[in-house]
């Protein structure tokens, strides 16, 4: 009936990212991160944007998508490339007027740190919220992060909490729908007056809403009570993860890429990031 | 066959806002239910019906009485806390608001909370969750997101969730209240094969009164005590006495009230329309018309 | 006194998305004023969409709703005007109580049109009335009230708006059996002594032919019939067709044609059906 309201950002699909280890790929999202930071050379440069395109490919995505979710990054975007132009001194002299200085040091080092972000951002959006479903990424960092319950971290409440968060947004957001409604057909006016006036006119709207969230609170206790449920002790899962062949795979090729990155630093000559 | 509750003059008080003011949801009640027995509970908002739901499960402790669940005391001074989770092990309850009962965003996952619960092998879980939503239809379902489905719907993913720990009984509180007509016949044929071709007991507390004659025992609720208790011929062949305590008869009941009311000689307890008609048809062309209404 | 009009009335949900569906397929239909009009169909019938409409919280997407002959939507900014006309009661209502008191909450719809203290009292104190709750009741927070209450407050608090034409989305939903006598018994009330148009959505059958006057049935949406609850009840088997059930008591009429006593088809209540069936006896 009503548009159905999107989740994260995941993308239903099949492909061989869809398909990895949840666990796995949190770890692979870290270590890319660490690969992208270690690339200081314009050769390494190179590698990541040929790894990131390798991404896409193996996801499946199409580009329209990952850049609808790099246009809120715009302005961080224009701004550190903007400073990276104007304020870093090089040798060689591109424009000199009046007070201001740009060099080809800093145009170079403006384009590498805007690469850097939009690789940063794509790759791990790719890796995690595009391809995995919020409820299997809280699931895997639950089973990643369970030796910590050992030191008396509550890694399985938290977990549950997300996983009731999940189940209970569409409810909560059709039942904001529904009071709206409601208020407004008693003559409520949500979108007129000043400032003031509209956060007033949210009243009739929290109030009902928060009281019908406690109530269901109260009653999705009782029921998880009826249902055995004490906790995270002596709890088992269904559905055990399993690592495949696809996990031990992207390892060796992150571990790869990894290795190119460090090597080209070290070897090749060229460019060098400053910051 | 042996009881699988017994209750023993249960009596329970809600603590009112100033001490001394409490509130008695129950008083003195007593009775117990049968193995693979159907009992349905009437009686109107307020008379005690999900207080005595929630003792039943254990969510709350009476103030007086001895309550049995499979014939073990839950009352007494040396329960521990295990015994209560053996108790809520055996007996489960499906709740009114589709809604608030789910835990999970995916069905199966769901289904296998209770289970998971309690422990079990992922294996066992598994096919206890295929096995549940077998049984109540629903197997093509196991992978959608629970919030995309109908109230019928989910209410059989709540009976699943409730089977699928291997129970006894499961206690309905008026679990078809909030559901269309369509959604009401699902979970009430969902019930009925449970109970016939599963052995589950079943506890159906309802508004409806065409649901509890299809129970082979209603309890009628009133102030907190039993009013009445029988078979659903037995309970709805007094109508004059349910109409007082706020509730209705299936439509045939009172037509044939009716009837009787106007000098015939009819039985009361008949809910299927065509019998009811052939018992009307009986009366009406055995005697001729104009018969006196005393 | 008005009457709502429904030329052509076509919603689409989801335009161009893979989900979109039809809601209501080219609507035309009356709900005269001073009647009480029942609207039964099942779940994605498109009566609740329909509902909407009347008060203008959704705009169709083609053709007109005319209040007393008027466009609602001639002046879109007015919209607001229209709900004051047009009460509407959704479903589970008492989920929309936010204020300190009974008193106030009823007041909020009073409050919104504008009028003064003096004049929202009277409107307020009217208005529980008709909902059959009593003065000290007001005083309280709706919190506090029992189900019923609760459901009777929401109800005020629309009636207190002193709509000329009052719609209902299931009001009786999750009601025992004597809930439901009371709130749909105070409704017939209101509709008989403020001349009001009142309309009335349910699944029960049972409910519709005790409280209505003509009966519309929705499927797919579209009208499928209208009539008079005998005119409707009497094609029992359209309507199962539908989808929808028919009260236990139309079934009961059936089978006694069947078997040979005949008190006609058009039968929705145990009473007529008694009426019919012992002809010039009395009863209570």
């Amino acid at each position: 009936m009503r548009a159905d309201i999107a989740f994260g950002q995941y993308y239903e699909g099949d492909s061989f990212l869809h398909r990895l280890d949840p666990r796995w790929k949190i770890l692979f999202a870290i270590l890319y991160i660490v690969v992208i930071f270690l690339a200081k050379n314009v050769f390494s440069f190179v590698l990541l944007i040929l790894s990131a395109i390798f991404l896409i490919l193996l996801s499946k995505i199409r580009l329209r998508i990952i850049f609808r979710g790099l246009r809120p990054l715009i302005f961080i975007i224009v701004f550190t490339a903007i400073i990276n132009i104007f304020w870093l001194k090089g040798k060689t002299v591109l424009v000199d007027w009046w007070i201001i200085h740009i060099y080809l040091e800093g145009l170079v080092n403006a384009l590498l740190i805007v690469i850097r972000v939009v690789i940063l951002v794509a790759g791990t959006s790719i890796l995690l919220t595009y391809t995995t479903t919020p409820i299997a990424l809280t699931d895997g960092l639950e089973r990643l992060l369970s030796p910590l319950a050992k030191i008396r971290l509550p890694v399985h409440e938290f977990s549950m909490m997300m996983t009731i968060a999940l189940r209970f947004i569409p409810t909560l957001v059709e039942e904001t729908e529904k009071i709206m409604n409601a208020q407004k057909a008693r003559g409520a006016d949500f979108s007129t007056g000043s400032l003031v006036r509209r956060a007033k006119a949210l009243i009739p709207i929290l109030i009902p809403l928060f009281i019908s969230a406690f109530r269901r609170a109260e009653e999705l206790a009782t029921a998880m009570e009826c249902r055995c449920y004490t906790g995270g002790r002596g709890r088992t899962r269904m559905n055990v993860l399993h690592s495949t062949w696809r996990d031990l795979v992207m390892l060796l090729l992150l571990c790869a890429l990894g290795a190119a990155v460090v090597l080209i630093n070290i070897y090749a000559p060229g460019y060098t990031l400053a910051m | 066959m042996s009881d699988i509750i017994r209750a023993e003059h249960l009596s329970y008080s809600y603590p009112g806002e100033e001490e001394g003011q409490s509130v008695q949801a129950l008083r003195d009640v007593s009775f117990s239910v049968k193995e693979g027995e159907f009992v349905a509970v009437l009686g109107h908002n307020g008379c005690g019906k999900s207080t005595l739901a929630k003792i039943l499960c254990m969510i709350l402790l009476p103030g007086e009485g001895k309550l049995y669940i499979d014939g073990k005391d839950m009352t007494g001074e040396d329960v521990t806390e295990e015994d209560i989770y053996e108790g809520r092990r055996k007996v489960g309850m499906v709740f009114q608001n589709p809604d608030n009962q789910l835990v999970a965003t995916i069905v199966e996952e769901d289904v296998a909370f209770g289970p998971e619960n309690l422990g079990l092998p992922p294996e066992k879980i598994r096919r206890r969750v295929d096995w549940a939503l077998e049984t109540v239809g629903m197997t093509k379902y196991a992978r959608h997101a629970t919030h995309r489905l109908s109230g019928g719907q989910k209410q059989r993913i709540a009976i699943a969730g409730a089977i699928a720990m291997d129970r006894k009984c499961i206690i309905f509180d008026e679990s078809t209240a909030m559901l269309d007509p369509h959604g009401r016949k699902e979970v009430m044929d969902t019930i009925s094969r449970l109970n016939r071709e599963e052995g589950i007991t079943v506890i159906h507390i309802t508004h409806y009164m065409n649901e509890a004659t299809m129970a082979d025992r209603v309890l009628v609720m009133q102030d907190g005590g039993i009013l009445m208790e029988g078979t659903p011929e037995k309970v709805f062949s007094q109508p004059e006495k349910l109409w007082k305590a706020g509730l209705d008869v299936p439509q045939t009941t009172e037509l044939l009230w009716y009837v009787q009311q106007a000098g015939y000689d009819v039985a009361l307890d008949i809910f299927d329309p065509a019998a009811c008609a052939c018992e009307i048809a009986k009366v009406l062309k055995g005697t001729p018309h104009g018969r006196d209404n005393a | 006194m008005a009457e709502i009009t429904l030329e052509n009335i076509t919603y689409v949900y989801g335009k161009g998305a893979p989900y979109e569906m039809r809601a209501l397929d080219d609507i035309s239909l009356i709900f005269p004023a001073g009647e009480v009009t029942g609207l039964i169909g099942h779940t994605g019938s498109g009566k609740s969409t329909l509902v909407q409409m009347l008060n203008g919280l959704l705009k169709p997407d083609s053709g007109r709703v005319l209040l007393d002959g008027k466009d609602i939507w001639e002046e879109p900014k007015n919209i607001q005007q229209i709900r004051f006309r047009v009460g509407l009661v959704m479903q589970y209502p008492e989920y929309q109580l936010f204020d300190e008191t009974v008193e106030a909450d009823i007041g909020f719809g009073p409050k919104n049109m504008g009028m003064d203290e003096e004049k929202i009292k009277e409107a307020v104190a009217r208005a529980a009335e008709f909902a059959g709750l009593s003065p000290e009741l007001l005083k309280k927070s709706p919190f506090d009230l029992s189900g019923g209450q609760k459901r009777r407050a929401a109800l005020a608090g629309v009636m207190a708006m002193e709509p000329e034409v009052l719609v209902l989305d299931e009001p009786a939903a999750g009601l025992d059996p004597g809930g439901r006598r009371e709130i749909l018994g105070r409704i017939r009330e209101y509709q008989q002594k403020s001349g009001a148009s009142v309309i009335i959505v349910s699944h029960s059958m049972e409910d519709m032919a005790l409280y209505c006057d003509r009966v519309l049935v929705m499927a797919n949406g579209k009208l499928v019939m209208h009539g008079t609850p005998a005119q409707v009840f009497s094609r029992a088997e359209e309507l199962i067709a539908v989808g929808l059930d028919v009260p236990q008591i139309t079934r009961v009429a059936r089978a006694l044609r069947d078997a040979g006593v005949d008190i006609g088809l058009d039968i929705y209540t145990v009473k007529f059906a008694a009426h019919r069936l012992l002809s010039g006896r009395e009863f209570k």
